[in-house]
């Protein structure tokens, strides 16, 4: 296999799913003969038959009801919503069926299925097409929430997300579809599924970030080698569950934090993240833990949207703030001196 | 997809004018509807029996409030002939999708009633297995269960099951978008369900002239392409005539159906609700009259099917049933504060773990 995009590996993914497992359906909105309008389903229906994967008429709480229905029935569906911000018609039948159909019925009835969702900027897309919606998603107790950051992430998060016996939310970064790993997902490469992977390895300060901010703190990290502080990177690839441990050690390790998310700030994902690492490294800190977020405005027109998205350099800024000067941690004056 | 908008094809699918009748309010046989087969005699004794039945339960249960028993209870005298004919007209492997007014249904379904009310009792699930019983969790967020129940009859339609699924549903509900997202997708998969509309006339306080400007509910299917009918909800024989033909249709592989049964609510919307702020007492009377388990009765016993004792034997043992419940729940539920995490996933996560341990420390922690 050659190196594949993001958008590739999913389709890929979606398609060993519909080999292996009969039960598994892909449904949605313009997912059949065009293989959606990211072309995720891509020759999905002409390979395995509009049994499997289909259009269904336009309606996102049909969508994600009719799924909850066939899981039921013993099915796993597979559905997009087409958009982030189209998902909200279907935020009833997530939040009061999808997430709660479990403990409702005491563990009798489970609902494996999955909910993918392409979202997030940095496209230049008009309004309604642009959203960071992970946060409602996330705040749900009962719903999983993935976000890939590679091809061999959204390979395998995808492939993991169907055989799970719970609903899954499948949050796909737009502008990670056309990005391109070295090689293409072979075996299973990544840590398992609820892990976070350390990205890049630092000592200098930690980056916590997911999804479409991955590669923007890799590029600052780059970034800041060059002028000698040593940044790590973490993706956490699940939402929930949270990987507290991954995040943990790595902050112990450092000392400093950045949390680095593309969505809006307040009341965010990165401020949960925010809140845990200072829970639990308050003695190995020296340095408050911020946030590099977007602003808190309806996401922006595609010719401001520059403005709006956390960029290496804001992630720089934020670095800077990190008091090195101030406060220099053992470590580091270890490391300056030797 | 040709348009069909020829006269033969709308008409096929469009409601009788007025509702469908087998039995005036005085329990006098009209002349039989066109289309619609009588139901047998057996069944129709069957069915006195579990309204006898499905009436002391509802009592009952109204009772249990009041003693503390039961946190809240909405209930549904004078639509025991939908409930009752909802079950029946359903196979044992047929699914139904229940609201929280259809404990009378599920306890028809032979659901225990304990299990029927563990919600209602103020738990946190729905009590009984709905895998074993075919019964989804009883449903609270108005019309969402609709479309769960297109999916699930499109789920045995794909493996081959000649399973129905029968959706109930309440008037107010039919405004809600997911009743209509549910009528499209059911069209247009073809799936085998049933949407039973029990037009009760309220939603909770709102009368059905301020919820539609539809001339009936059942006329909200031809929009669709579904097969709809309108009965009169308080006659016994009428209603599970036209759900057993819904039923049918919808196996015979020939679609969904959407019914509507003109009912009322006797009793508030809850026992927490208060009745009198929004309809007059006049209003309520006309309804007693029209009661379909007198209507039913008057029905058999003039028809010679049923006498004193048959009535006797079917109270017997309606109080019988109550007797039992009343004992059964008037022990404390047991409930496992522990048991609240672990079922938010097959496998809690790492903060759930955690989350439970801090309760742990909270319960076990000595009293100062
Ligand atoms: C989505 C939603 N909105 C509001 C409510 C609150 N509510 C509970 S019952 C009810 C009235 C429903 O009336 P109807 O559908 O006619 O059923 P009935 O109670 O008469 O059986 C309302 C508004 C709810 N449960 N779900
Ligand atoms: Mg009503």
């Amino acid at each position: 296999m050659t190196a594949m995009t993001m958008a590739q590996a999913l389709n890929t993914a979606l398609r060993d799913a519909l080999r292996e497992d009969e039960r598994v359906l892909v449904f949605g909105e313009d997912v059949g003969p065009l293989g959606g309008v990211f072309r995720i389903t891509d020759g999905l229906t002409t390979e395995f038959g509009e049994n499997r994967c289909f259009d269904t008429p336009l309606a996102e709480a049909g969508i994600v009801g009719l799924a909850v229905g066939m899981a039921m029935g013993g099915f796993r569906p597979v559905v997009e919503m087409q958009f982030d911000a189209f998902a909200y018609p279907a935020f009833e039948q997530i939040a009061s069926h999808v997430a709660k159909m479990r403990n409702r019925t005491r563990g009798r009835l489970s609902l494996p299925m999955v909910i993918r969702i392409p979202y997030a900027g940095g496209i230049g897309g008009v309004e309604h097409h642009c959203d960071s919606s992970e946060a409602y998603y996330v705040h749900t107790p009962g719903l999983k929430v993935v976000t890939p950051a590679t091809p061999d992430d959204a390979y395998w998060l995808l492939r993991d997300a169907i055989t799970d016996p719970d609903p899954v939310i499948f949050m796909e970064p737009k502008r990670l579809y056309w990005s391109k790993d070295e090689t293409a997902p072979g075996d299973r490469r990544a840590a398992g599924f609820g892990r976070a992977a350390v990205r890049r390895e630092g000592l200098d300060a930690t980056l916590v970030t997911y999804g479409p901010g991955v590669p923007v703190a890799l590029q600052a990290a780059e970034a800041a080698a060059g002028d000698g502080i040593d940044l790590e990177v973490v993706d956490l690839r699940t939402l929930v569950p949270f990987d507290d441990e991954t995040v943990v050690s790595s902050v112990r390790k450092t000392g400093r934090c950045v949390v680095v998310q593309e969505a809006q700030g307040f009341a965010g994902v990165g401020a949960e993240i925010a809140a845990r690492v200072q829970e639990r490294c308050f003695h190995s800190l020296a340095a408050p833990v911020l946030r590099v977020t977007g602003f808190d405005i309806p996401y922006p027109p595609p010719k401001l949207e520059r403005s709006h998205l956390p960029d290496a350099d804001r992630i720089l800024d934020a670095v800077d703030r990190l008091q090195f000067d101030d406060a220099p941690d053992v470590l580091h004056l270890a490391r300056e001196a030797s | 997809m040709s348009v069909r908008t020829d006269r033969q094809v709308v008409d096929g699918l469009l409601p009788s004018p007025v509702p469908v009748r087998f039995v005036a309010e005085d329990g006098t046989a009209v002349e039989p509807p066109t289309g619609y087969p009588a139901p047998g005699d057996g069944q129709l004794l069957e069915a006195y029996r579990r309204m006898v039945l499905g009436r002391r339960f509802d009592r009952q249960a109204t009772a249990l409030t009041k003693q503390g028993r039961l946190a809240v209870y909405p209930s549904s005298r004078g639509q025991e002939a939908c409930q009752i004919a909802g079950v029946l007209a359903l196979r044992e492997d047929d699914w139904l999708f229940p609201t929280y007014r259809d404990s009378v249904a599920l306890v028809s379904r032979g659901i225990d009633p304990v299990e029927v009310l563990t919600l209602l009792r103020g738990d946190w699930h729905c009590g009984y297995d709905p895998a074993a019983t075919r019964v989804a969790p009883q449903c609270t967020p108005l019309a969402t269960q609709t479309i769960h129940a297109v999916g699930l009859a499109e789920a045995l339609r794909r493996k081959g099951e000649d399973g129905v699924v029968m959706a109930f549903i309440g008037d107010g509900g039919t405004s809600e978008g997911d009743f209509h997202e549910a009528l499209n997708y059911a069209a247009v998969l073809h799936a085998p369900v049933v949407f039973f509309v029990q037009n009760n006339k309220y939603a909770i306080s709102v009368p059905l002239a301020r919820q539609t400007a539809a001339p009936a509910l059942a006329y909200k299917g031809i929009g669709y392409g579904i097969r709809s009918e309108q009965v009169d909800g308080n006659d016994l024989v009428a209603t599970l005539s036209v759900l057993t033909t819904a039923v049918e249709h919808a196996r015979a592989g020939e679609g969904p159906f959407l019914v509507e049964a003109h009912t009322y609510r006797m009793d508030a919307h809850t026992n927490a609700d208060d009745a009198t702020r929004y309809r007059e007492p006049e209003e309520v009377e006309r309804w007693e009259s029209a009661d379909p388990l007198a209507r039913l009765e008057t029905h058999l016993r003039d028809r010679g099917l049923l006498d004193a004792e048959g009535i006797a034997s079917a109270h017997e043992a309606a109080e019988e049933f109550a007797s039992r419940l009343r004992d059964a729940m008037n022990a404390e539920p047991e409930t496992d504060p522990y048991e609240l995490f672990d079922h938010v996933f097959a496998d809690p996560t790492p903060q759930l773990r955690e989350q439970r341990a801090l309760l742990a420390s909270e319960l076990t922690a000595p009293e100062d």
